[in-house]
């Protein structure tokens, strides 16, 4: 196996000449009942166009809070995203998110919730359902298009969020725990779908979790990030053959990687909880 | 057929709810028989099924049902538009909603029928007084839900909008107003009920208009069947209005 951590540092000289996204030195507080928190500290971070980049940390290591400063979500922060050279102020038609959260529109049909980017881009009626019927295809979803989400299950669902973030075609794709509702049967099956469109697309992806297996099955490289204040641990090049399957979770060099994470992860996920059980005995909320 | 595969079947909640309306009329109809109620006081439901053709012809019930229709209908646009308009500038406007939200739900909980003299000064004993209680009556229900739909609109929904630079416009038409309907219908359906009720109770008191006034005359009249024969078609208003609600609830939104 190929190195398998290289040291934090080497992210923050990664040239962001040949980057697609530039995160430089973030660094995010926010004001609370109880003080001034740190999310994210001096967290900088770049993703080549193309790249599976993967960032993973325990709860509370400030993942939501990079995902929306990388969204444009949320500002008041240090340090600057940059998109092909461009400075992000806001939400940035370069950027698709899939959240977390069920995010489908549910008065809308399936096309109809994939269209969404068209129509607010002034598409006319028949070209983008056109296209929207393709990234529907792209996702699986054939013979659901007239269907409501209502009617989906939570996979399928989180299928339709990724064709919409999809069809208004961004540069970089960010995924915040998109499997999180899922359970680890469906989790495994859908992330062969995002390989299978990742690889069909080229697509740039950065995908936040705190799930190592997804983390692994789907990354060419891996950020682990450290509890509160989320800072670089420890970088991790994943390098298993792709195209991937689901079918490699059983390869003992899949093994090695989550063994290896873990034991990065397993310090920062105790600190957390420790944090986590002290706050609760000062009855502070977390 | 088995008993489960009829209970399962498609009509079969219909049929039990109207076997049910029929056995309660049946039963009322036999305790007032057997005199256990007193028909001087309630009139049996045969006697007010008798007196429908008397109260159509002769008190020309159905041209009062279009009079109270037609108020019921201009107090429910009313309420519509002002309440929905209400409820959206309370959410855009967080003062304002911190300065009247406690008082716009005070209103609804008063009984505002109270008001109506003021009212019959203001615009005299016609079908505008009628129109404007019920406008009245109905606002503030429809006010506080459009508000609680808009404030409850998923965070992740309003982000989804915000990710693709929706501006403010299409952010309200996109994605707050179709997340914020079903609890706007909710505001709209209990605002037009205390229009109704408005609308009928002010004819009644004034004397004057479609089915609350023909309520006032028979029971003045001491003719029971036939003022519960009038009730029956303020009845129908309410069925008429509830289901323009639904129809226009289901167009607006398909799916819940």
């Amino acid at each position: 196996m190929a190195a398998l951590i290289q040291p934090s540092e080497r992210l923050a000289v990664a040239s962001p000449a040949g980057s697609i996204l530039v995160v430089d030195n973030i660094t995010k507080r926010f004001e609370t009942p109880e003080g001034v928190v740190t999310a994210v500290e001096n967290l900088s971070l770049s993703v080549a166009s193309g790249e599976f980049l993967g960032v993973i940390g325990p709860s509370g290591c400030g993942k939501s809070t990079l995902f929306n400063i990388i969204g444009g979500l949320l500002d008041g922060y240090e340090g600057s995203v940059k998109v092909a050279g461009e400075l992000v102020r806001g939400p940035h038609p370069s950027i698709g998110m899939i959240f977390q959260e069920e995010s489908t529109f549910p008065w809308r049909t399936v096309l109809d919730n994939v269209a969404f980017p068209l129509e607010i881009a002034g598409m006319g009626r028949s070209e983008r359902y056109d296209k929207a019927g393709h990234f529907v295809s792209l996702v699986g979803l054939d013979g659901f298009e007239r269907r409501y989400p209502a009617e989906l299950s939570g996979g399928m669902r989180q299928r339709v969020s990724m064709a919409r973030t999809l069809a208004a075609q961004p540069k970089i794709m960010l995924m915040d725990e998109p499997f999180a509702a899922l359970d680890e049967q469906t989790r495994l099956l859908l992330g062969d779908k995002v390989l299978q469109i990742q690889q069909e697309l080229k697509q740039t992806t950065l995908i936040i979790t705190h799930n190592i297996t997804e983390a692994v099955q789907l990354s060419d490289r891996i950020l682990v990030m450290t509890y509160r204040p989320g800072r670089l641990k420890r970088v991790v090049d994943i390098d298993l053959p792709r195209p991937r399957t689901s079918e490699i979770v059983s390869s003992e060099a899949f093994g090695r990687y989550v063994a290896q994470i873990w034991n990065d992860l397993r310090e920062e996920a105790s600190r957390g909880l420790r944090a986590d059980e002290a706050a609760k005995r000062q009855g502070a909320p977390t | 057929m088995s008993m489960q595969a009829i209970t399962r079947a498609r009509w079969f909640p219909a049929v039990l709810g109207f076997g049910s309306f029929a056995a309660a009329i049946l039963i009322i109809e036999l305790l007032i028989r057997v005199g256990l109620i007193n028909r001087f006081i309630v009139p049996m439901p045969s006697e007010i099924v008798r007196a429908f053709p008397r109260v159509i012809a002769e008190e020309h019930v159905l041209w009062r049902f279009l009079v109270t229709a037609a108020e019921a209908l201009s107090a429910s646009i009313l309420v519509t538009v002002f309440g929905i308009a209400g409820g959206v500038l309370l959410y855009q406007f967080r003062l304002l909603r911190a300065a009247t939200e406690t008082w716009v739900a005070a209103v609804a909980a008063a009984p505002l029928v109270l008001i109506y003299p003021l009212y019959l000064v203001i615009f005299g004993r016609n079908a505008t007084t009628i129109v404007m209680m019920g406008f009245t009556a109905g606002l503030a229900p429809v006010i506080l839900k459009t508000l609680e739909g808009l404030a409850g609109t998923r965070r992740v929904l309003i982000n989804v909008g915000r990710s693709f630079n929706l501006t403010r416009s299409q952010q309200f038409w996109k994605i707050l107003f179709p997340a914020a309907l079903p609890t706007i219908f909710v505001g709209m359906r209990l605002g037009l009920i205390f229009a109704l009720i408005n609308i009928v109770g002010v004819e009644f008191l004034i004397n004057f208009g479609g089915l609350g006034q023909l309520i006032n005359e028979l029971a003045e009249r001491y003719d029971l069947a036939g003022t519960y024969a009038a009730i029956s078609f303020v009845i129908l208003v309410s069925i008429c209005v509830f289901l323009l609600t639904e129809r226009l609830e289901r167009w607006l939104r398909p799916v819940d």
